[in-house]
């Protein structure tokens, strides 16, 4: 079975590199975490995702602005909010919007 | 019409990693039940139990109102805002982790276990500057009656939050009745029983049964039991 591929995005170094290593840590999952909306763009360009998280520092617009641009490159790839900052909830967020994703 | 959820004690998450014993009312890390993701605004109710001298090694949160409310115990608090603070049973702890924080929160006592609720709402605005705040409550001051300890308000009774909730604790005898009224329309209300037993809104409850009830501007309370302790979580029901 293919891995997923995530990719987060936020602005506070330090927290991302935890939620690096939580990402990369199940063998059925990676991901990248970037800390620009231009690092983001790129990524996207390059490299197919399974899911998008919107992390700390982002506001609500510019979370809706970098989506669109997301998706006009990856349509249907889901954008979610990551709340939490790490281990408590980064696992349930990724199923349910999976589970939303095959759903739909 | 008021809408009821009931989460029994015993259907709770249950995680044990030997020095953490987790009840998880809703879905938190490997527990995931998607009939059980949140209530409004709630989203995180752990009923934790630490071993002595053990605990949460320094780990960061953002964008969640983070509340402990120490049963039994004392859990000691270090963060990266320099705030190094024992919590006490009769404390309430919140911190407003917005854009970022890191904290580590552990058992202060080397072979007794500490016992307490860890909840977590979404706030009602994305990447504030983090915010810690603890404060003493009197317990005698919730007998018989409710004691607010958390609202939307600096001004207000308790400690506050950026969400549009207010939290009461109610200690009480057997048979006493009372009644709470909604601050804000809209919003719901999540009953959690601490000790004892209680009939809430019609519906009866045990020591740890939890109740989602919306669609009401009041709820009716009796305690069954002595002695018998509440939290009331008054959140929205809407999330941003």
């Amino acid at each position: 079975m293919q891995a997923l591929n995530i990719l987060a995005i936020g602005r506070n170094p330090e927290i991302m590199a935890v939620i690096n290593r939580l990402l990369n840590t199940p063998e059925n999952r990676t991901g990248i975490t970037v800390t620009t909306d231009e690092e983001a763009l790129a990524a996207f360009q390059k490299t197919a995702f399974d899911l998008v998280l919107l992390c700390a520092g982002i506001s609500e617009q510019e979370g809706a602005a970098l989506s669109a641009k997301l998706l006009q490159l990856q349509p249907g790839v889901p954008v979610i909010r990551h709340y939490g900052g790490g281990s408590g909830l980064l696992d349930n967020e990724i199923q349910a919007a999976l589970a939303n994703k095959q759903t739909k | 019409m008021a809408t009821h959820t009931l989460h029994t004690a015993a259907t709770r998450g249950h995680a044990d990693h030997g020095w953490l014993s987790s009840h998880q009312t809703f879905s938190f890390a490997g527990y995931y039940n998607p009939e059980r993701v949140h209530f409004g605004a709630l989203r995180v109710l752990n009923d934790d139990v630490v071993a002595g001298g053990k605990g949460f090694g320094s780990h960061p949160h953002d964008n969640m109102e983070i509340i402990s409310i120490p049963l039994e115990g004392q859990l000691e608090h270090k963060d990266n805002m320099g705030h190094t603070q024992a919590i006490h049973q009769g404390d309430i702890q919140i911190m407003s982790t917005g854009s970022g924080v890191f904290h580590s929160e552990y058992n202060g006592h080397p072979t007794q276990p500490v016992k307490f609720l860890q909840i977590w709402l979404f706030p009602n605005k994305l990447n504030v500057t983090p915010r810690y705040d603890q404060i003493t409550l009197n317990p005698a001051d919730r007998h018989n009656t409710l004691q607010q300890i958390i609202s939307p308000n600096p001004d207000d009774a308790g400690t506050w939050l950026y969400q549009d909730a207010w939290f009461h604790l109610g200690r009480f005898d057997a048979g006493f009745a009372t009644t709470y009224n909604l601050k804000k329309q809209g919003n719901g209300v999540y009953v959690f029983v601490i000790k004892g037993s209680f009939t809430v809104d019609g519906q009866a409850l045990a020591e740890r049964d939890g109740l989602g009830i919306s669609g009401t501007d009041n709820i009716a309370i009796t305690a069954n039991s002595a002695d018998a302790e509440l939290l009331i979580m008054e959140v929205p029901m809407q999330i941003n």
